[in-house]
């Protein structure tokens, strides 16, 4: 720390245990204390229903959508969005099941992991080179995905659902009691994600990019290159998040991962990344998906109608950013 | 002759010449989508010589929700943000609607449609106060809203039902005919055409000159400027949302007037919503571009469409071919747009 | 109101006692202004002392934590723009406030604005080729701080707000601005301008309210001496030396031929060795047609230019930002052509723009911002070693005396010190070639003085410096040599010790220079095609 002195009421003033402050720094803090309202509210409402094994199917449902969530959070920290993660993951997950029967699981799941990679490259070269929007860009390509999905599905002699063991093991299965298997490729995620946005030049540019491009620009940094490595990784997480899911589900479907979309731009908002970049990070994006994950729970615990679970689900996202933003803004 | 004047007479008596290359310039875009429109109904022509009135039409039927979806969502991104929640809304009312008629007499049918639309613009302004008063960000309000009027549709119906006034429905179906036009021309003329050109137009010609309408644009094009222009900002915001949420109302009636029901299921209105404001030239950074071009271009993506069919080509197929087409054309503009940037 | 004996007038304008705090920081703590009818005040402050709060504050921008604004003797609120401007209260801010988007007619009506007022107002400060159907985006920068003046002017406002009016506009527009500012006065109405040209105030204003750490420190009758109260007022208790010195910042337009040894100007520079840059013919846009000079390592080269001469188009070239239409470059004797900007910067040329938000992550780190461009190329995208980089940093936010933390939030520090980050990001990677673009303007003179150093100190260790200022006194205060453009062209080249006021001045507008015997020093060319 440089030498500098400060004035003395400044020091005091840090002093004291300034609540706002903690929370504008450390936003996760309050998040985790809605997490754990949440469930006691669940509690109160059925007592005993609080269990490790409850815990434990919270944490294995909310696995995919966070995967697909971290996708979002990257995209998102540069200011864009990921529209084609729920049918780029649907397509994954579509590809290495009908491909399992003519190859072995250990080249069908990399297969499918191409293709995904194939339309993160297109939405890359997209915002990338093209300079469309992002939002735009992920929506055609989605759109482009699904018919090509449709397409795929026609030529492939469909039904036979014969998931390689692996994947359900992954997707559905536990250990040690409660704890899911799924964790076993999330935890070294999640690292991975807390490493990628700290403590590498990469994230470093993606927090530049969502604050201000121009300063990158004068600094050296070349937007396509850092695009396309961003919705191409995008896709890839997207792609590994279909493969969790279909194991989770154990059923193949066209539309697949596609009601996962809207939830994962959800939790990464409320796990406070903005929408408008340069701001956030995973950690708050993996307890957005616990608490959307909970809220679910809890709309079916109290036997709420499909409408009224909606409603709920849209007011909370709402009163959560709300308040969020209440408590970080500056003036 | 002093600066004033001179300055005044361009107000006055600018040459007609660079009037209309100022006109050309500043509507390109939309022209150039005119054309395209034009282009792809002699194609139909061609591979369809028996492509007449019938079919312009149904094209027009078909189109409706999605013009009325296109107008909503351009609404909203005109003053520089953008409603996720179209779709909802005009499910919503949809709704609403065919649960008012159930069992009512015709007439009851204007009463009904009335109400609708005050509930489109107090659902817009329910939007557009939520996104003002909680200074969250305009897509993250109105994703909340996608959940909730969509819940609220639920909570009206869980299952398709109410019914429609035949009058409304007889509105959109087939030709003006021999009504006040002669029939050549008549034939020629869809009723749903007209009445989606009477009811924007109804409200989107006045506004485009007035206070509020420039104000829309001013909060578009530059938010801070507009505040200091001593434009209220916040209110012209909500007024806008307030608009989306009655053209949603109209889509949404239109909806209950097609299929003479009300369906508590979102339709595909929302992508198709935005892919027509950008394909219709609209900056989603606001402030640029009018309620015309995404018209046209629902019209173009559901000539295409029709085109696909009557080419016998595999439906899901057509879904590639159009999310392809979207895809050329965004990139294209964009390419557009980045040269005319660098020169 | 009854007048005291030592009160003669009701105040036009009284704010008293104003408090803004956001969060930690207290941006005002009990500012005062009070403004007579038919005076011209002036607003001074270094950055940080709370001018723009206070302005925003007037102006309905911001509302107070608490404090009184009177106007005409009774207490107003102003709580928005539209309120301040019914409250007679009106401001020209440094970002033009019309809507790109509409045509200037639109514009007009969107406001109310009287048109033919407006008209007559744009006739008076001097443009006369306005056409009211154009895009407001399409017009340039001063262009459109003329019309918002204008627009200002027809609401016929009994006080008139000027942020930094004069700082965009080239010298003829400036002069006409200068002069309607001076005839407000007439009419019994007053203007409160806010500048860092201490002899534009001078020869302009009546009486001037001096800001320091967001209180009123002082309020300066505007008479002969003035400036050295004001600048005084403005640093506070300071040493003699340190006054000394701000005294010859304010008074650099009189050429002294004999330097002081207080002065940062540099030796006479011998060309040592062979150019850094050799730049030859190049045009580019409609603007930049045909310069050519060289720049050597070791030197601080001084460009001058009135606004717009192809200077921005010149600096969008060396910094890989645009291409040229025609014309050559060299770096250290190679043909060099930059793409983009990670070109410019391989080949050792950097760019510290003057407009910190075009340079700056605001919400990031100071940390971040200085690291940034070791981050740039797809090799260094993998694990940062934290460590190595703190210590550079550190390194950097020392040598440049950048008064924060590494860790706080880059938009939290002043002007001065911000600017200090945009130099230090390359300083912590080392310097061939910097190409800096008016890097003071809008800076408290302490900061300032901090940078010619630098730049100084740059150069001795064989940087080559390329400094664009709009201050004229720069000239001499930190530069070896000035290059002087006009019409896209170089018109005049010479040694720092000849580039007085009045020489860059004529230079600057493309007349030939009266000065034209300092013998022997420095080469002066016939000035470009009028």
């Amino acid at each position: 720390m440089s030498g500098i002195s400060k004035p003395m009421d400044e020091q005091v003033q840090r002093r004291r245990f300034d609540l706002r402050a903690l929370f504008r720094d450390r936003p996760i803090i309050p998040l985790i204390i809605l997490l754990l309202v949440l469930v006691a509210v669940v509690e109160i409402l059925q007592p005993g229903i609080v269990s490790p094994r409850w815990a434990g199917n919270i944490v294995r449902f909310a696995v995919p959508l966070a995967i697909l969530a971290a996708a979002q959070t990257l995209t998102m920290l540069t200011g864009g969005i990921d529209l084609s993660v729920g049918i780029v993951a649907t397509m994954t997950a579509f590809v290495m099941a009908t491909q399992v029967a003519y190859m072995d699981p250990v080249l069908a799941i990399p297969l499918a992991l191409a293709v995904a990679a194939v339309f993160g490259l297109a939405n890359g070269i997209g915002v990338g080179i093209f300079r469309v929007h992002p939002l735009i860009m992920t929506l055609a390509v989605g759109l482009v995905v699904e018919g090509l999905l449709l397409v795929y599905q026609r030529q492939v002699l469909g039904g036979s659902v014969n998931l390689p063991e692996v994947i359900t093991w992954l997707g559905a299965g536990r250990s040690f009691g409660n704890i899911p298997n799924s964790l076993l490729v999330f935890i070294p995620l999640a690292i991975f994600m807390w490493f990628l946005t700290k403590r590498t030049g990469f994230g470093r540019l993606l927090y530049a990019l969502g604050d201000n491009e121009g300063a990158t620009r004068l600094s050296g940094v070349r937007y396509w290159q850092v695009m396309i490595a961003l919705y191409v990784l995008s896709a890839l997480l997207a792609g590994v998040g279909g493969l969790v899911y279909i194991g989770l589900i154990k059923a193949n479907s066209l539309s697949l991962a596609v009601p996962l979309l809207l939830p994962s731009v959800a939790a990464a908002v409320i796990g406070g990344t903005s929408i408008f970049g340069g701001r956030g990070g995973y950690g708050g994006t993996i307890i957005g998906a616990l608490v959307l994950q909970v809220i679910a729970t809890l709309l079916l615990v109290l036997q709420v109608p499909e409408g009224t679970r909606r409603i709920v689900f849209g007011l909370i996202i709402l009163g959560v950013t709300a308040a969020y933003t209440r408590i970080t803004e500056e003036r | 002759m002093n600066a004033a004047a001179r300055a005044t007479g361009q107000l006055g008596g600018s040459s007609i010449g660079s009037t209309v290359a100022r006109f050309l310039r500043r509507n390109a875009w939309v022209l150039a989508l005119w054309a395209l429109l034009g282009a792809l109904v002699v194609f139909t022509i061609t591979i369809q010589p028996r492509w007449g009135a019938p079919q312009l039409t149904i094209l027009a039927i078909a189109a409706l929700p999605y013009a009325f979806a296109a107008a909503a969502q351009t609404t909203a991104v005109l003053v520089g943000g953008i409603d996720l929640s179209v779709a909802a809304m005009m499910t919503f009312t949809s709704v609403c609607a065919a649960v008012l008629m159930e069992g009512q007499s015709e007439e009851f049918g204007i009463v009904a449609v009335a109400l609708v639309l005050l509930l489109g613009l107090g659902l817009g302004m329910v939007n557009g106060l939520s996104i003002v008063l909680t200074r969250v960000p305009d897509i993250v309000v109105t994703l909340a809203f996608f959940f909730i009027w969509e819940g609220a549709a639920l909570m009206v119906l869980d299952a398709p039902g109410g019914s429609s006034a035949r009058w409304l429905r007889d509105l959109i179906i087939g030709p003006v005919g021999g009504f006040v036009v002669p029939a050549e021309i008549g034939d020629w003329l869809p009723k749903s055409l007209l009445l989606l050109v009477f009811s924007l137009g109804i409200v989107w010609i006045p506004l485009k000159r007035s206070r509020l309408g420039l104000s829309i644009y001013a909060v578009g094009s530059d938010q801070l400027a507009a505040f200091r222009s001593g434009i209220a900002v916040d209110r012209t915001r909500v007024a806008a949302y307030a608009l989306t949420g009655l053209f949603s109302a109209m889509g949404g009636l239109i909806l209950t007037m097609n299929t003479g029901l009300g369906t508590p299921i979102q339709g595909p209105y929302l992508l198709a919503s935005v892919a027509a404001v950008v394909l219709g030239g609209v900056s989603l950074a606001g402030g640029k571009g009018g309620l015309v071009g995404p018209i046209v271009a629902v019209f173009i993506l559901r000539l295409v469409r029709q085109d696909l069919t009557l080419m016998s080509i595999d439906p899901n197929v057509a879904q590639v071919t159009e999310g392809a087409i979207m895809v050329a054309v965004v990139l294209v503009g964009a390419l557009v747009a980045l040269r005319s940037r660098r020169s | 109101m009854p007048a005291t004996a030592t009160e003669p007038t009701t105040h036009l304008l009284d704010a008293s006692g104003i408090v803004k705090t956001y969060g930690a920081v207290q941006a005002l703590r009990g500012a005062s202004l009070s403004v007579l009818p038919g005076e011209v005040h002036a607003l001074l402050g270094a950055n940080g002392a709370g001018k723009s709060t206070l302005v925003k504050i007037l102006t309905g921008a911001v509302r107070p934590d608490s404090g009184e604004i009177v106007v005409q003797g009774q207490p107003r609120t102003v709580h928005s723009p539209a309120e301040a401007r019914r409250a007679g209260l009106v401001s020209v801010y440094q970002e033009p406030a019309l809507i790109p988007d509409l045509d200037v007619l639109s514009n007009l009506r969107l406001t109310d604005t009287p048109i033919e007022a407006f008209l007559a107002w744009v006739a008076k400060l001097g443009i006369d080729d306005l056409d009211l159907y154009e895009m407001a985006h399409d017009l340039p920068l001063a262009t459109l701080r003329i019309l918002d003046l204008a627009r200002a002017l027809a609401y016929e406002p009994n006080v008139l707000l000027l942020d930094e009016m004069t700082a965009a506009l080239p010298a003829d527009l400036a002069e006409k601005v200068l002069e309607v500012v001076g005839a407000q006065r007439e009419s019994g109405r007053s203007v409160i301008f806010i500048s860092h040209r201490l002899l534009e105030i001078g020869a302009l204003c009546d009486r001037a309210t001096v800001l320091r750490d967001g209180e009123t420190v002082g309020v300066v009758d505007m008479e002969a001496g003035a400036e050295d109260r004001i600048v005084e007022l403005m640093l506070g208790a300071s040493n003699e030396e340190e006054r000394s010195i701000h005294h010859r910042v304010v008074r650099a337009a009189a050429p002294t031929p004999a330097d002081d040894t207080g002065s940062t100007v540099g030796a006479t520079t011998d060309a040592a060795g062979p150019p850094r840059l050799r730049i030859r013919d190049l045009s580019a846009g409609t603007r930049l047609k045909g310069v050519s000079f060289d720049l050597y390592p070791g030197e601080v080269l001084g460009l001058v230019a009135l606004e717009g001469q192809g200077q921005d188009e010149l600096f969008g070239i060396l910094s890989g930002a645009r291409k040229p239409t025609q014309g050559q470059l060299e770096v250290d004797g190679h043909e060099a052509h930059f793409g983009h900007p990670a070109d410019a910067i391989a080949a050792g040329l950097v760019y510290v723009p003057g407009d910190r938000a075009e340079a700056l992550l605001m919400q990031r780190s100071v940390r971040e911002n200085i690291a940034l461009p070791s981050s740039a190329r797809p090799r260094r995208w993998g694990p940062i070693r934290m460590s190595a980089e703190k210590s550079s940093v550190d390194a950097a936010i020392d040598k440049l005396q950048i008064d924060t933390r590494a860790q706080g939030e880059v938009r939290r520090l002043s002007g001065g010190n911000q600017q200090k980050v945009t130099i230090a990001r390359w300083i912590a990677e080392g310097v061939d070639t910097l190409l800096c673009f008016d890097p003071t303007r809008g800076i408290d003179i302490r900061t300032k003085r901090q940078i010619y150093h630098l730049l100084r100190e740059l150069a001795d260790a064989g940087t080559a410096v390329l400094l664009y200022t709009s201050e004229l006194e720069e000239v001499q205060l930190a530069c070896d040599r000035a290059v002087v453009i006009f019409n896209g062209q170089v018109v005049a080249e010479m040694d720092a010790a000849v580039a007085d006021e009045p020489t860059l001045m004529r230079a600057a507008y493309g007349l030939e220079s009266t000065n034209g015997g300092e013998a022997g020093v420095g080469v002066l060319r016939a000035g470009g095609s009028r």
